[in-house]
């Protein structure tokens, strides 16, 4: 018997990844703004599409509403869970602490943990960054947390908290070598589940998931729709590292010519169907990240075209 | 050695508004050496003064700004008179120059510098930010490359998402990411196990508080 199937389980994410099922799961970006009630309402379309949705904290450093809240607000709205995405920037490890005895107080029980974009790429670029941990440590803390119910210092919790941590990767990332050393790393602490930032050369996804094999720990690959070609240019100019292969990019331009927005989209559809079924057939792909910011109506259409319907995913 | 940078000429000004009588203090170590509190940007700065109307009482450069013995044999003893007629001294020497002054002399200071960061000179005029005194050297981990000083979070386990191509974003990619310099170096140096292994948060208790060493 697999050893990993005995270890506990605390969210319908890792149930369905231990059971080998295919995940999906979705990206939520709570903005600067008091009331979240349409991105609720976009994500509502994703349910039975999606087994879990993540949701950013301040992204790209920009000041946004608390993810914190924001994933509770999610999970109880959309009956999705949430994994609740954490970033070292703007808390120390006392304020870390606090935010995940508080999540999991309420309710949440996957967190992804971040180093966080520095706060000179924000909106308050003033902002003295934090830092105080750092991904790596932030799993530390984490484990300890959940494995010997202490925080970092060893003071102990009472009623420890339960949580599935989960990492980032950059499978474009240029060197490649240091990021899998730090990805390995944090593999040996303990991590139950990577999502990686958009790929969209499948050579890359194919190179990184083979490194991946050897850690045992399901992946899933980051996928971007491009909402348009102005979105598909600023990604090539503004994301670091990232590889668009120029006959992808052809045939999204060739779409926008051809028959407009419409065409894009069925594009993409077309793109990434290809892109997910073919990662499906050849790796051990344990899922896909679906990052459609503000496009997320697109998601249920490429999952029911690679899946030939909905899903079927293991409940809690 | 600590860089630093003339403050903005405005803003010295309005530190000596109403100010009538100045001596002006440099320093003869690290402020020389970075040309902003040496005997010739002193002498400068009085100029820029006089224009503005004041009187320079007199000026010096003692050996070092920072140690009160210095400021007693250089500055206090050869120009007491001096000193004491002045109603503002202006320190062109670090942060820690200015405190020794205000002590040692008993008189209003204003610092007419920036104290910038530990460095290293590379050549004239070209520093390096490379310590940050955390109290607690890792150096032997990271390769002799500080991450604390230089990588732009300061962070114990990189590189984060936010290099390409060995550059960070943190700094519009001016500068090199010291994640992928310190996986570089010990890589050369088959060290590898080095980079990979976990380092565990900081203890940042001793940094938080005035740090003081007293031998006896």
């Amino acid at each position: 018997m697999d050893v990993s199937s005995e270890k506990p389980v605390y969210s319908a994410l890792v149930k369905n990844l231990r059971a080998g099922r295919f995940v999906y799961t979705g990206e939520a970006e709570p903005h600067k703004t008091t009331d979240i009630s349409e991105l609720i309402e976009a994500f509502k379309v994703l349910k039975g599409y999606v087994v879990a949705i993540n949701v950013t904290d301040n992204p790209t450093a920009y000041a946004y509403m608390s993810s914190l809240v924001a994933s509770y607000l999610i999970q109880r709205e959309t009956g999705i869970e949430t994994i609740y995405q954490l970033t070292c920037r703007d808390r120390n490890r006392l304020a870390i602490t606090a935010d995940l005895l508080g999540a999991y107080a309420l309710g949440i029980r996957n967190v992804l943990a971040l180093t966080g974009d520095h706060p000179s790429v924000g909106d308050n670029p003033q902002a003295k960054p934090v830092f105080d941990l750092d991904s790596s440590t932030l799993v530390y803390l984490i484990r300890r947390m959940v494995d010997e119910g202490v925080d970092l210092a060893g003071n102990e919790i009472e009623h420890p908290p339960k949580f599935h941590v989960g990492i980032a990767a950059n499978p474009n990332a240029e060197p490649l070598e240091p990021e899998l050393l730090k990805i390995e790393r944090k593999v040996e602490i303990g991590v139950d589940f990577i999502q990686t930032q958009c790929v969209y050369d499948i050579e890359v996804a194919k190179a990184f998931l083979k490194e991946a094999d050897r850690w045992g720990v399901p992946v899933l690959i980051g996928i971007t729709p491009f909402k348009s070609v102005g979105m598909m240019k600023y990604m090539i100019k503004y994301v670091p590292g990232i590889k668009v292969p120029e006959e992808l990019q052809e045939r999204i331009i060739r779409a926008k010519e051809r028959g407009g927005k419409q065409a894009v989209y069925e594009e993409n559809v077309e793109i990434f169907t290809d892109m997910i079924k073919e990662l499906k057939r050849t790796t051990r792909l344990a899922g896909c990240h679906m990052m459609a910011v503000g496009f997320e109506w697109v998601v249920p259409k490429i999952i029911e075209r690679v899946e030939g319907g909905r899903p079927s995913y293991l409940s809690l | 050695m600590i860089i630093t940078e003339q403050k903005p000429l405005e803003e010295i000004k309005e530190m000596l508004d109403g100010v009538e009588k100045v001596f002006i203090i440099g320093c003869g170590s690290c402020a020389t050496k970075c040309e902003t509190g040496g005997e010739e940007q002193v002498k400068a700065m009085a100029e820029t003064l006089r224009g503005w109307g004041k009187k320079i009482t007199g000026w010096a450069v003692p050996e070092e700004c920072c140690d009160y013995r210095f400021l007693r044999r250089d500055v206090l003893r050869p120009h007491k008179e001096a000193v004491q007629e002045a109603d503002m001294l202006l320190v062109m020497a670090c942060g820690s120059g200015v405190q020794a002054v205000a002590e040692v002399m008993g008189k209003p200071v204003a610092p007419a510098l920036n104290t910038k960061f530990i460095g290293v000179t590379e050549r004239l005029r070209s520093f390096h930010e490379r310590c940050r005194a955390c109290g607690d050297c890792l150096l032997f981990y990271t390769g002799g490359i500080c991450p604390i000083a230089r990588c732009a979070k300061g962070l114990l386990n990189g590189p984060c998402g936010g290099q390409a191509n060995g550059k960070c974003e943190a700094t519009q990619w001016q500068t090199d990411c010291a994640w992928v310099l310190i996986y570089e170096r010990l890589k050369e140096q088959g060290r590898l196990d080095l980079f990979k292994r976990l380092r565990l948060p900081k203890d940042w208790s001793e940094w938080s508080k005035p740090r003081e060493r007293v031998w006896r």
